[in-house]
Formats: C-alpha cells, structure tokens, sequence
C-alpha cells in the first residue's frame, strides 16, 4: 500500500472539509473494497476519510411504508434487522449473502453503492425497489444513480447517507455466485410495487453494470409467475464475457435467476 | 503517523505507526502477536480473522488507525489462561488441523460463529459460515467437526453454570 494520510471525521461537514483539502481524497466506510484495492496498488488516495464516527447515518428505520437505511448500516446489521425482514425479506437476505462474515460485519450499503462494482448485489436491489439514494447535498433516483461500471451520479466530494424506498408487496432475489469470489455471476431481484408494477434489476451480467430487465417486468406485471418468463429472452449483446461465464451463458443465467427470484419471492 | 490507542487481549497499546499500517502488521510487528496469519493478499482467506469490539474482521483489511479505541482479541488472548479455550481443544482432540497457518483465523471464526448462533448451530451452517476461510491442508471436514463439538460443549458449560 502506498503512504497515505488517515484522518477521522465527526460530522458530515468536517468530512466533507477534509476531502476538499486533501489532494486525493477518499472517503472510508467498511473499507472492504477500498483497501483491498489499496493493497494491490490500484487506489492510492492521499487521504483517507474514515466516516464510520459520524452519528446518525447507521441504522434502519421502517415507518409505516416507507424505509430508510442509513448509508453507514453494515450488511450484518441489514442482515440481522428484525423490522426490514418483516418489510422486506429478501432485502435482509441479501445482505447475508455478500461476501462472508467477516466482510458483512464491516461493508456497508453506502461504500457498495458508491462503488457500483458490476458484481455487486446491492445496486440490483435498488434498482427494483425503485429507491432513492441520500446524500450530503440531494437525493438521487437509483434509475439516475448507477451510470455505468464503477460509475455513478456521485459528485466528487458526495457523501451516500441513506437509501429509502416504499416496502413493496412482493420481492426475491436470487445469485449464482462464483465460487471463488462469491460475488453474483448474474443476480437478479424481482420486486412487485403495491400497484402491480413490476421491477427487475439485474447485477453480475452486464457489460455496463447493473440494468433492469424490461421485457420481463412486462410479462411479469401482466402474470406474476415464473412461466411467464418462458417467452422472454435476455439479449446477450450487452453482457460480459469473461473467464467464468460467455455472455450467452449469463443470459441464461439471469433468465433462471428471475425466475427463481419471483419464484422465492415474499 | 497515527497514534493508536487500543486493548489488545485486555492490555493496553498505545504507539505511533504509519497510516497506511494494517491491522495485522500491527498486531504482528509492533505488538509481537505473531497468531493471526497473512494468508493473500486479496482479503479472501481469513488467516488473519481477529475480533474487533466482539466482532469477527479480517485484521489485514481494517487500519490500525481505524481500530484505535477498539478491543481487539487475537488468538493469543483467547484462552485467557493455561487451559486451551474449548474450541482450541475441539480443534486439537478432531484433528482440525494440519499445518496450522490457518489454525488461528480458523478459531476466531469459529467462535465468533458460536456466539452468534449458539445452539442453532448445524453443519450446514457452519459450512456456510466458514466462506471466508480458506483451508489447504484439512479439506474441512474435522474443522467443522470440531465447531460443531466445541458448540455442543460450550452450550453444556453455560446451562451448567447458569443452574
Ligand atoms: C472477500 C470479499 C467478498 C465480497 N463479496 C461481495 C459480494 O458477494 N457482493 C457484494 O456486493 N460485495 C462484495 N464485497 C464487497 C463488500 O460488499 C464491500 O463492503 C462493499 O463493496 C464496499 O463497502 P465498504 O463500506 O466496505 O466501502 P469502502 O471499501 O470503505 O469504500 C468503497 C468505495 O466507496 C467510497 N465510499 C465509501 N462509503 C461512501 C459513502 N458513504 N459515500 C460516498 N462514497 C463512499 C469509497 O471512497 C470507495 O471508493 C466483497 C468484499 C470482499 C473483501
Ligand atoms: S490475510 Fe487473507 S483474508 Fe486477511
Ligand atoms: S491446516 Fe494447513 S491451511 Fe488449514
């Protein structure tokens, strides 16, 4: 890891103060993504701008319809909250799946949708619950959020403080991991909103990162049931290719992954 | 630098380091703990497993710094006296071990896993808990074994004393 200079902040301003000083600034949070890739030489911010001393940005809250996540909540605490397994199973769910113990008990939902990996299961869920991303100066519609592969509507110096959506009347996810990784090969959640509509968000397979699969929340609106997914198809012209899977592969993939996800859903 | 202030293993650590200092660097340069192992460099084998404020970490992805103010319990600490901690004990009567590098984070898992499913525990989900630690040698089975002992005794000791 090359030098870099460590600083703790109190408050959403001072963290903000500190960033705009510094030359190379990055904020801190679980520290699950940025320092791996610190230690590999990849990232070498000349600060660093730990936030997980700022009160009141940890914690779920579930008022009447409405949810909130505030951007420091790790994905233990996700995992383990008793009221969002009420509102939102498959939400809580997921965060038992990123990654391992280990991981889950430092990551945070703010440092992942910072992040925006193509992998990660966090953006997916967003996406379909129709979310809204909080931050230190606006808040952002996920369908405006996430901009590409580690790419996102943040401003440098933006601080993710919370996430809310509106609890949904049913919603599944379901991930084919890879195995050395753990992170999703596709992902997929399947939300149906109290109206009827329905949002898929699909992780781990595009080209571009995460996407909503539109064809199939049509289909999905009009019968929710994983048959009526046998007439849809995911185009592979967008999808990744790598060592692990084709682009057909995934397509596929993500195809048996939302089926599964409505088929779980709760 | 960066002060760093903390506990480790009920003692009190106060140095000046580098920022950049991991966790583990720390715990094996400056405070001389040389159990908790560096098993790669991609967080991803968990021979470096401590627990921060009673919570399993991998102590090669967290700084020094950022546990400054923190209880930090390694495996030297984890007995806390002469007698091995019982699931040091499973370990070594199940044969949980070969080589040994990952022995250390191994363990820190493992209890941290009983903490927090106590008598829920099943192998499944101690096959499930252990994704983040990676063994060359064993092929996991008496790992698990031991786990699985280590729970069922530690549950016998708390209802004991608690009667
Ligand atoms: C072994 C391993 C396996 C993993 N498996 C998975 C997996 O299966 N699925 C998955 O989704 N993830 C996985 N992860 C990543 C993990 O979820 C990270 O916790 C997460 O991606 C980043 O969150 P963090 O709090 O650790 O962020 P950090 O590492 O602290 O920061 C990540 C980035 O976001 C920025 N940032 C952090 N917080 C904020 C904020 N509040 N506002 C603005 N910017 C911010 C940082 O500057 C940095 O650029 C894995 C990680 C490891 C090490
Ligand atoms: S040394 Fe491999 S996870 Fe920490
Ligand atoms: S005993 Fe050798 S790595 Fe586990």
């Amino acid at each position: 890891m090359y030098d870099t200079k460590y600083h703790r902040a109190s408050s959403l301003d001072e963290a903000a103060k500190i960033f705009a000083s510094a030359d190379d600034g990055a904020f801190l949070s679980g520290g699950q993504t940025l320092l791996p890739t610190m230690k590999q030489r990849l990232a070498a911010p000349s600060d660093l701008v730990d936030l997980t001393h700022i009160d009141g940005l940890s914690g779920v809250s579930v008022d009447g319809d409405t949810v909130k996540i505030g951007g420091l909540t790790t994905h233990y605490e996700v995992n383990q909250d008793n009221a969002l397994s009420k509102a939102c199973p498959a939400l809580a769910r997921m965060a038992g799946w990123i990654g391992d113990p280990q991981v889950r008990h430092r990551g945070t939902i703010g440092g992942s949708l910072a992040n925006n990996d193509p992998a990660a299961d966090y953006p997916a869920a967003m996406l379909a619950l129709n979310a809204t991303i909080h931050t230190n100066k606006r808040e952002i519609a996920a369908d405006d959020f996430f901009t590409g592969m580690f790419e996102t509507a943040l401003e440098e110096g933006e601080i993710v403080t919370a996430v809310s959506f509106k609890s949904v009347d049913k919603c599944g996810y379901e991930k084919f991991r890879n195995p050395a990784s753990r992170y999703a090969m596709a992902g997929v959640f399947a939300a149906k909103a109290k109206d009827g509509s329905v949002r898929i968000g699909v992780t781990g397979a595009g080209d571009d990162g995460v996407f909503r699969w539109t064809e199939a929340e049509e289909a999905l609106a009009s019968n929710w049931s994983a048959d009526a997914l046998d007439s849809c198809d995911v185009d592979s012209s967008g999808l990744m290719s790598d060592i692990h899977a084709s682009a057909a592969y995934r397509a596929n993939l993500v195809k048996v992954m939302t089926k599964r996800a409505v088929s779980s859903a709760d | 630098m960066a002060k760093v202030s903390l506990t480790v293993n009920g003692k009190n650590v106060e140095k000046d380091v580098e920022d950049r200092t991991l966790l583990v660097q720390f715990l094996r340069e400056d405070v001389n703990l040389t159990g908790a192992h560096i098993g790669c460099d991609t967080s991803q084998c968990g021979a470096c497993v401590v627990h921060v404020d009673g919570k399993a970490v991998k102590s090669c992805t967290m700084l020094a710094a950022q546990a400054s103010g923190c209880e930090v319990t390694t495996i030297e600490g984890l007995s806390g006296g002469g007698d091995l901690h019982p699931v040091q004990a499973a370990f070594r009567e199940h044969h949980g071990l070969q080589c040994g590098f990952c022995t250390p984070g191994m363990i820190m898992a493992a209890t941290d896993i009983i903490k927090r499913h106590g008598t829920k525990l099943d192998e499944a989900t101690v096959r499930a808990e252990l994704e983040g630690n990676i063994c060359r040698c064993t092929g996991y089975h008496n790992i698990v074994k031991a786990i699985l002992d280590a729970a069922s005794k530690m549950d016998g000791a708390a209802k004991v004393a608690a009667e």
